[in-house]
């Protein structure tokens, strides 16, 4: 299969009256046609502006991509002009945002809202809109679509906004679908829903989505591959068996530990520690300071790229050879290094 | 939408009986009377003068008097104004007032919201700096002052506008400019500073998602949100353009409303000062009325009426 999506090397910085926050530091992956891909991390990791680069939606000023390629079948997006840009917006790329109550307009219609992407790009009558508006909010599981066109935001629910959310994204025929933690603000019946939803649409229409998520329960319903973000750089990614269940990197490792489990005694094992400042980030492995497994080399030397299979790619020094019994090395119950 | 239509009307009567009774109490309590002036007249005419315009009624008898002239939209004749009913002076004075009140507003309103868009998007640029600049000087400087300085230099000094009157469109430049600006420096910073927290909000972007162009943004989905707390305080703003017409007319000798307003007060021409109050009060009300439709208009969230007792 192709690749529908490279992004290779890229850098984002920020500008602030403090420095420069290097927010994206050096991340590389790809998406095939039909795939999902999740990118997982905590807060600030740069999961968020990684994708809002695809679509060159960083803010700018005080954002800017300071290196690397973004190809979307082949074409080079970091090189690409606003007005190349504003014609894959909406409808090669679309994107989902997390809040659902704030995504919309609160003073259009419904209706307004979801033709307006494809009246701009698309040569339609006012009556083809309308038309593939109603066929939109039916694939979303929105009952009367003829009668909710003519409603406003605020006569919604939450989950019915994420779904209208999701038929203006896909409204165009979008090859690639990002979206940016589409259920963190919905509660859990609305969230399995809203999945069920993705993995349909999925199937109906072999859209590629990027899922950024910090909810690994999310990602082990609807995610192919799975890239791990950490300080602004990917540090392992695998399918999603090779992550759940063979995770390498001890920030991986952790993660998993993070999650409630209804069949485990104890405590919840947090990661002891805080992510590096951006402003300044380490020069070696940024998991370093929290690493019960920190070596020397670690602090000094960003790990080498490590193929464990052919997706499961780690950046662990862990996984070097000259590592004293890497490979023998487990997290025990609590986390930490059995000595 | 009718219900709440009679209540607003219901509120409206209330706001003015209260208006016309401070208005009254203050009357009385003025000293003096319109047939008190330099020339000492005789003590019987006086007396038949006050008794002719029912000046010598218990104020009791006054107040209800007054009010019935209201009711009936009969503010009787002007004591001062020979044969002149005070309807006469409001048909006279009013058109003027309202045209230039009017213009006012529609230049203050479209400049001030070009002006903070331009600076908004052009945030903490030289535009922004300029625009901003020029409305903390709109806002300092008082409608008066900026009129006798545009007579010194644009009418006087530089013959380009007429100094004063009200004729041509040439005649009404300056006075719309020294009335008009005060209100355009206070929407051009509203719009710009809720301009930039809209311009943050996620449906903006989301419309960038969508491909639009940044007019489109700007126009269809920004503006329309930022314009929501110009409209609330339009409210103030045309109370505060009314109440400078009364001073802007004087210095332009505009034969305004505002001019009969100030004379009836000094000369205490009483059915002249109920008449102009009651119908400045009554206008304005019907322009906040005006306002909060608009204000549902645009935001469909804000219901003015409630459906089915819910």
């Amino acid at each position: 299969m192709e690749n529908i999506l490279e992004v290779k090397n890229l850098h984002v910085t920020f500008s602030t009256y403090g420095g420069n926050v290097k927010a994206v530091r050096g991340v590389d992956f790809h998406l095939k046609k039909g795939e999902t891909l999740a990118i997982v991390g905590e807060s600030g990791c740069g999961k968020s502006v990684t994708s809002n680069s695809i679509m060159r939606l960083i803010p700018n000023p005080p954002g800017r991509i300071v290196a690397g390629n973004i190809l979307f079948n082949g074409e080079d997006l970091t090189k690409a002009s606003e007005k190349r840009m504003r014609s894959i917006r909406g409808v090669d790329i679309s994107m989902i945002f997390q809040d659902p109550m704030t995504a919309l307009n609160p003073t259009l219609t419904i209706g307004t809202q979801l033709i307006e992407g494809l009246v701009q790009h698309h040569k339609v009558t006012a009556k083809q809109a309308k038309r593939k508006a109603i066929e939109m909010l039916e694939l979303v599981g929105i009952p009367n679509p003829e009668e909710r066109l003519k409603q406003y935001p605020h006569q919604f629910s939450g989950g019915m906004r994420q779904r209208i959310v999701i038929a203006i994204a896909l409204i165009c025929e979008p090859e690639l679908l990002i979206a940016d933690e589409p259920t963190t603000a919905l509660d859990v019946t609305i969230q399995a829903q809203i999945l069920e939803l993705f993995i349909k649409i999925q199937k109906e229409t072999g859209v590629s989505i990027i899922l950024i998520t910090h909810d690994l329960g999310v990602v082990a319903k609807i995610a192919d591959r799975i890239a791990v973000m950490y300080a602004g750089k990917i540090i392992e990614t695998g399918t999603k068996r090779e992550i759940f269940y063979e995770a390498q990197h001890p920030y991986t490792k952790g993660l998993l530990h993070s999650v409630p489990r209804l069949d485990a005694r104890g405590d919840l094992k947090p990661i002891d520690g805080s992510p590096p400042d951006l402003f300044s980030p380490p020069i070696g492995c940024p998991f370093a300071a929290r690493c019960p497994f920190t070596m020397e080399v670690c602090d000094n030397v960003f790990p080498v790229q490590t193929n464990l299979s052919h997706h499961h790619i780690v950046n662990c020094w862990l996984q070097d050879p000259r590592a004293k019994k890497s490979k023998s090395v487990r997290i025990t119950v609590d986390g930490r290094q059995p000595t | 939408m009718l219900r709440y239509t009679l209540k607003r009307l219901l509120i409206a009567f209330i706001t003015l009986w209260i208006i016309i009774s401070i208005t009254f109490l203050l009357m009385i309590s003025v000293p003096g009377s319109p047939f008190n002036t330099d020339k000492t007249s005789n003590e019987t005419v006086q007396a038949n003068l006050e008794a002719h315009y029912n000046l010598d009624e218990p104020y009791f008898i006054q107040y209800v008097l007054y009010l019935k002239s209201i009711a009936t939209f009969d503010f009787g004749p002007s004591i001062k104004q020979p044969n002149q009913t005070v309807n006469d002076l409001l048909g006279r004075g009013f058109p003027i007032s309202f045209e230039l009140g009017m213009i006012t507003i529609v230049v203050a309103v479209i400049s001030g919201i070009t002006l903070g868009i331009f600076s908004a998007l052009k945030h903490n640029g030289i535009i922004d700096y300029l625009a901003m600049g020029f409305a903390v000087l709109g806002i300092s400087i008082p409608n008066f002052i900026l009129a006798t300085l545009l007579i010194q230099k644009l009418a006087v000094d530089y013959s380009i506008f007429p100094v004063a009157t009200w004729a041509s469109p040439s005649h009404m430049v300056l006075p719309v400019l020294a009335l008009a600006t005060g209100p355009m420096a206070i929407i051009a910073r509203l719009t710009r500073s809720t301009m930039l927290e809209v311009l943050t909000q996620d449906y903006i972007k989301m419309a960038r998602a969508k491909g639009l162009s940044p007019w489109k943004i700007t126009i269809k989905h920004a503006l329309r949100n930022a314009l929501m707390p110009v409209v609330t305080i339009m409210g103030t703003l045309l109370a505060a353009i009314l109440t400078g017409t009364f001073v802007i007319e004087q210095i332009f000798a505009i034969p305004g409303m505002g001019k009969y307003f100030v004379e009836s007060i000094n000369q205490r021409d009483y059915p002249v000062i109920m008449g102009t109050t009651v119908f400045y009060s009554a206008f304005l009300i019907l322009m906040l009325f005006l306002v909060d439709i608009v204000y549902g208009l645009l935001d469909p969230r804000i219901k003015l009426h409630k459906k089915g007792g819910k």
